[in-house]
């Protein structure tokens, strides 16, 4: 049970790995089997209001939904600080504020530390891809890994290796949702994942990419604003002042004076350096962080888009850090958070709750439940903006691209796209349903190892490395897959966990450092040693679309209303 | 709505905009920022995790005698904050004097 070992003083690399992908999800395996909790009305009854206005949105956003390119990225029609809200919502998510601040809370600055290294790839995103997935790519990511490749070949790929991502990243947020849901609601495990389900259907075949980016930005805004008003309190209850919480904060917790220093969570650089390379390039190619980028008019706005969002991201972090350690004291010596009362005990729904129980000891009950229906409407957010992320991997690069070679319509490629969605519905809750007994912090390793091993490579190198040629790019991206999936499958998660071996044969979580770097060197071989025509052809091919990547010029135009 | 995307070759601005010489010193400049920036993000965080991994007690100093706060918490908040102001520094510079000139490539470009 991965959230108990949070708790434990023992935490090993492993209960680390869980963490590892806490900001992009929503608290996936993190939680483990949670106890049903007395229904919570005034949460249900902030929910329900918050889905009324995104309903009102996603009406508003249908009457706006006529073309192929209002459906996949809002007309191009989102300005930079919209997006920057909306990507920082794709990345402040529920399992940020639970899993971090319970990190912090557990164990001091290692807490501290994990926050840092879940924030410095965006400095990275935006000086070496933002402007160029904007300036070459069209809708979906293969736009641009098939740009001078082969049509057929490369973008079945990609849309493979985005749909594999989708996939897996769904089961895991649904198992969240689900168990967050009987946590914080106290609503049926199947109510939960259906509700989801549903709504998620309705915001992207009715609102498409219009309604998906503003329900992320309304629940960024609530998210950011109810950790301010949080933090506020918190920090009034000690003057003001962060030496006091500190002070505090030693005097409460069982490790003393070692919370203000690194503890033995990273003390394996190998194990430290492969989680950082995963995260960083495994969220750079998620395909609906990606997506994002397509939904600005231009490279300038797409720029600003990730300045606003580390702003936002790197703020929020701070302040859920400040809100972990205020909660060793407030939460760590209050014995109505424990159960039987005894402190120092197991915390009351597990050891991810330490700042949804801050949010009643300083806000009360109303306060509890905000903060719970902006952690529902946060999965349902993230869980939007994959389905329409897989949908426009089958509608776009499977349907109109591959197998009608770009001679369907508008019409038909829309049809295509809503029933995409619609059947990603419904596989994602009866994913959910059946993996809601299943450890799945599996899903979470290999989630973000096939996006670091399989479409990171090809995307990176299609913009950056003339020599990259069609069967270089398949060859490295299947020896990306295999690799990342044989080691998250020889790794503790699965081979331990999963499949009761006693020790894990791989001994890291995260493989991207070793799966990534085989993709690389498999590519950059097998593209060196291609002498075909095709290849030629293909090299010839990196001129223009250096000069498309630079300039914009011949990019997707702005939205036309 | 220009569905297809272009076939590069078929493209005769890129070659135009290939024999401009400002072309030249837009990617010159920008990609020598982009690097640079680039290398003091992952320079700064690598370091920060080596001195975790091989020298924690220095991050584990108090501030000062009386201080309950370690070192570690303000080097910590200044890697966001700091990367956080180089993503302004970067896109002042790429939406202000690049873009200009990438403006005006394209305006040379395409009349």
């Amino acid at each position: 049970m991965n959230a108990r070992k949070i708790l434990t003083p023992a935490l090993s690399l492993a209960g680390a790995a869980c963490l590892f992908a806490l900001p992009a999800l929503a608290a996936g395996g993190d939680l483990g089997a949670v106890d049903k909790q007395p229904v919570n009305l005034s949460a249900i009854g902030m929910f329900i209001a918050f889905v009324m206005m995104t309903l009102g949105i996603t009406y508003w956003a249908a009457s706006r939904t006529k073309s192929t390119s209002d459906f996949y990225t809002a007309g191009g029609g989102i300005t930079g600080f919209q997006n920057g809200l909306a990507i920082a919502g794709d990345y402040m998510s529920a399992a940020t504020l639970l899993g971090l601040s319970s990190l912090v809370f557990a164990k001091g600055y290692d807490g501290f530390v994990y926050t840092i290294s879940f924030f410095v790839g965006w400095p990275i995103i935006l000086f070496l891809l933002a402007e160029r997935l904007r300036n070459l790519g069209h809708f979906t990511f293969a736009d641009i890994a098939s740009y001078r490749l082969d049509q057929g070949k490369i973008r079945t790929f990609a849309a493979i290796g985005s749909l594999t991502v989708v996939c897996f990243y769904l089961i895991v947020q649904m198992v969240g949702a689900g168990q967050l849901i009987k946590l914080l609601f106290g609503l049926d495990y199947n109510v939960a994942v259906i509700v989801v389900g549903v709504l998620m259907v309705v915001y992207v075949t009715f609102g498409g990419m219009i309604a998906t980016t503003w329900v992320q930005i309304i629940k960024a805004v609530l998210l950011l604003g109810g950790g301010v008003v949080l933090t506020f309190l918190a920090l009034s209850r000690f003057g003001f002042s962060l030496e006091a919480i500190a002070k505090s904060a030693i005097a409460s917790h069982k490790d003393g004076v070692k919370i203000m220093g690194p503890g033995t969570l990273l003390a394996d650089p190998v194990s430290a350096v492969s989680l950082s390379l995963g995260l960083l390039f495994g969220t750079a190619a998620l395909p609906h962080i990606m997506m994002r980028f397509f939904t600005v008019p231009n490279a300038r706005e797409a720029r600003k888009s990730v300045f606003y969002a580390s702003g936002f991201i790197g703020f929020f972090f701070l302040l859920v850090c400040i809100l972990g350690m205020a909660a060793i004291t407030i939460v760590g010596t209050d014995p109505q958070f424990f159960e039987g009362g005894k402190v120092g005990g197991k915390l009351i729904g597990g050891g991810n709750m330490p700042v949804m129980h801050l949010a009643k000891a300083l806000g009360g009950d109303l306060f509890l439940g905000f903060l719970s229906a902006v952690a529902f409407a946060t999965i349902l957010a993230v869980v939007s903006g994959l389905a329409l992320a897989g949908a426009s991997a089958i509608a776009h690069d499977l349907y109109a691209r591959v197998i009608r070679k770009g001679e369907a319509t508008e019409r038909e490629e829309m049809r295509v796209s809503k029933m995409a969605s619609l059947v990603l519905g419904v596989l994602a809750v009866v994913l959910g349903i059946a993996f809601e007994k299943q450890n799945v912090a599996f899903l979470v390793g290999l989630t973000f190892g096939v996006a670091a091993s399989v479409n990171f490579p090809v995307l990176i190198l299609s913009m950056y490395w003339k020599g990259l040629t069609t069967r270089g790019a398949l060859a490295g991206g299947i020896a990306g897959l295999i690799s990342a999936v044989t080691m998250v499958v020889l790794s503790n998660a699965v081979w331990v966990v999963v499949l009761n071996n006693p020790a894990p044969i791989f001994p890291y979580e995260q493989p991207a450092l070793f799966s990534m770097t085989l993709a690389f060197l498999v590519t950059i071989i097998v593209s060196k040693l291609d002498r075909s025509a095709s290849a030629r052809a293909e090299r010839a091919a990196f001129d223009d679309q250096f000069v498309r990547s630079q300039t914009g010029i011949g990019a997707a135009a702005a939205a036309k209303h | 709505m220009s569905s297809a995307i272009p076939k590069p070759s078929l493209n005769p601005a890129y070659e135009r905009v290939r024999r401009n010489p400002k072309f030249h010193e837009l990617v010159r400049r920008r990609s020598r920022l982009a690097l640079t920036l680039s290398a003091v993000v992952l320079v700064g965080y690598y370091s920060f995790m080596m001195v975790v991994a091989f020298a924690p007690g220095l991050l584990q100093k108090p501030l000062s005698d009386d201080s309950a706060l370690s070192v570690g918490f303000p080097i910590g908040a200044a890697i966001i904050v700091l990367s956080w102001l180089l993503t302004g520094v970067y896109s002042h510079f790429a939406n202000g004097a690049f873009q200009d000139l990438t403006d005006e490539i394209t305006r040379e470009t395409l009349q």
